[in-house]
């Protein structure tokens, strides 16, 4: 690849030469296509919401109303509601992530690996709309009727947590919806930490077990420092991925506009707003307040996703300096 | 001494089968899903799917239109971001290497790989639909294309990179000009990592529901007009399984078995190519 251009140049003729600029050119600008897209977002957003975002300004950040007949818009509830859902995601994620990563590293016998990964890996395949379906239909009422009962009764009269379970158990809400959203990303973070945990060098590994450690000592001891940078970038591309997730949540979340702080309550996400409203919306206003939440979308999951890949890269270049 | 390994070792039993537990975990919600799909999919497949068109509320009807129109939009995206995508796959693996601007456009190009696509959906609602002055296949057409991107940037550079080098150094110093060299060796060399590549984003476009509600809306009717709005399966899933409907919900649940059928095929073949290819080199 290093083969200096000079010195082939005298060799091929002026048509050819003519043919190769022309096809770089067309690669490069295939290439810029790319950042031209991003630009084209964000100016894109910019414009649709400008009407908003004067209107409110930074206020819009901060108020919870969502009043399209009197064109008040606040963008607070859906921000409140991506959030937590978000954050359920993560709680039910993060750790049955790392359970299965571990598991398809170091406990599974060879045999297993490949069938079991792939069957995990088909989680994050099966389309959005399905898993909102199934969480309508299927799970929504195993939802209300055995399990948001059982943790009323358990830990409804609970000092601090028990407000997370109150209201009417309705199968639809903030706590669904995130359950759903937890599983739809486990795929994500289980095949990053999978992939960074075979990073380990086998003889960190060995060593530990020739000096007697168990296989969780090994897990918990030199795997995990050894491949953490990686696996909170894990993390962050499943949260990533579980705030802008869209029509799955637009059916379970219940879609109504306001901010409560127990999790059996029907809530709304930037997503499932946009989803439901933005075709009906009457009214400039409202049109141009929608865009507006799109680009706040856009600025959080960028944030986040850009975090995920400097963490990520990172990770990378250590292993590329060191081998 | 003796009480201080039993305990390490309680740990690490119990911590594994934790492992286990969470693999189970989440292969429980996969069967669950699928079998759900399955069996409501199953119950409701029936010819008149394939030839009648979707009804009106309450009566009986098909998908056929949805079929298509889905079929159509598929494709024309996969016809505009399939080269694109393989071009600029080219650039990121033959000419830009190191140099930031390849490093820019890379980090870039995987932050749009994981970003929300109802976004896209909002782009191109601002810079086709609203020029336009409506809804059309091709505002939808255009949304999947630019989903479809950055999965096939990305398989076309690590396909590209799985080239070995003397390869390419065989041909120049044959005297080939750079672009032979490329699309005669290093293209042939890696078409069926790219076409891999391909195949894995039409599986990701294939179920794409958000993008197409701003974009190619949907219809009622059966219609092949690019500059119209056109049904399609997602939004059709949507709008029928949000309805109070019964005759709806199971045409939905068809549409669903529909597409989780071909998602699924498509995904699992894509990957069996794939660890074919990384086999071989």
């Amino acid at each position: 690849m290093d083969i200096s251009r000079s010195h082939i140049s005298d060799t091929i003729s002026g048509r050819q030469r003519l043919m190769d600029r022309f096809f770089q050119a067309l690669t490069t600008g295939s290439a810029w296509l790319v950042l031209v897209i991003l630009a084209g977002i964000i100016v894109s957003l910019f414009v649709g919401g400008w009407q908003a975002l004067v209107a409110f300004g930074p206020k819009f950040l901060v108020t919870d109303e969502w009043n399209p007949v009197t064109e008040r818009f606040g963008a607070l509830v859906p921000i409140y509601g991506t959030l937590v859902s978000s954050v359920i995601a993560l709680l039910i994620a993060v750790p049955m992530s790392f359970g299965i990563a571990v598991f398809l590293t170091e406990v599974a016998p060879g045999w297993m690996r490949r069938p079991i990964g792939t069957a995990i890996e088909l989680l994050a395949a099966i389309p959005s709309i399905i898993y909102g379906m199934w969480g309508l239909f299927v799970f929504a009422p195993v939802m209300s009727q055995h399990v948001q009962p059982w943790l009323q009764a358990r830990f409804g009269d609970t000092v601090l947590i028990g407000a997370l379970f109150q209201g009417a158990p309705l199968g639809i809400g903030m706590l669904p919806a995130g359950i759903i959203l937890g599983i739809m990303i486990i795929p994500f973070i289980t095949a990053l930490m999978r992939d960074v945990f075979l990073t380990t060098p086998k003889f960190l590994k060995e060593s530990a077990y020739g000096v007697g450690a168990t296989h969780w000592e090994v897990v918990w001891n030199v795997v995990l420092p050894y491949t953490r940078v990686g696996a909170v970038g894990g993390i962050f591309l499943g949260l990533g991925r579980a705030l802008g997730e869209t029509m799955a949540v637009t059916f379970v979340i219940g879609n109504t506009h306001r901010m409560s702080a127990s999790l059996f309550e029907p809530g709304n996400s930037i997503a499932s707003t946009l989803a439901n409203e933005f075709n009906e919306a009457v009214g400039d206003m409202h049109t141009s307040a929608l865009i507006a939440l799109g680009l706040v979308l856009f600025m959080i999951t960028f944030i986040v996703l850009a975090l995920a890949k400097l963490l990520l890269l990172g990770l990378e270049s250590r292993d590329s300096a060191k081998s | 001494m003796d009480l201080r390994y039993l305990r390490r070792r309680t740990v690490n039993i119990v911590n594994l089968t934790g492992s286990l537990l969470a693999t189970v975990f989440g292969l429980f919600w996969l069967f669950w899903i699928l079998w759900t799909t399955l069996s409501y999919g199953v119950s409701a497949f029936d010819w008149n799917l394939f030839h009648q068109n979707t009804p009106a509320p309450g009566a009986a009807g098909g998908l056929a239109n949805a079929i298509v129109g889905s079929l159509i939009m598929v494709g024309l995206a996969t016809v505009i971001g399939t080269p694109v995508g393989i071009l600029a796959g080219t650039y990121l693996a033959e000419y830009g290497g190191r140099t930031w601007v390849a490093g820019t456009i890379r980090f870039i190009n995987d932050i749009l790989l994981s970003a929300p696509s109802i976004i896209i959906g909002l782009f191109v609602y601002e810079m086709v639909v609203i020029r336009m002055g409506h809804f059309s296949a091709l505002a939808g057409a255009i949304a999947l294309a630019i989903i479809m991107l950055p999965v096939v940037i990305r398989t076309t550079e690590e396909m590209l990179r799985l080239v070995p080098n003397p390869l390419r150094e065989a041909a120049l110093a044959l005297g080939a000009p750079r672009w032979k060299m490329i699309s005669l060796v290093a293209y042939r060399a890696a078409l069926s990592g790219i076409l891999t590549g391909v195949l894995l984003a039409v599986a990701r476009i294939a179920g794409e529901t958000a993008p197409l509600l701003f974009t190619a809306l949907n219809n009622q009717f059966w219609s092949t007009d690019l500059m119209q709005p056109m049904a399609n399966l997602p939004v059709v899933i949507f709008q029928f399984a949000m309805s109070p409907y019964p005759e709806w919900h199971t045409l939905a649940w068809a549409g669903s078995l529909l597409i989780t059928l071909s998602v699924l095929a498509l995904s699992i073949l894509a990957r069996t190519l794939l660890r074919k290819v990384r086999l071989e080199h």
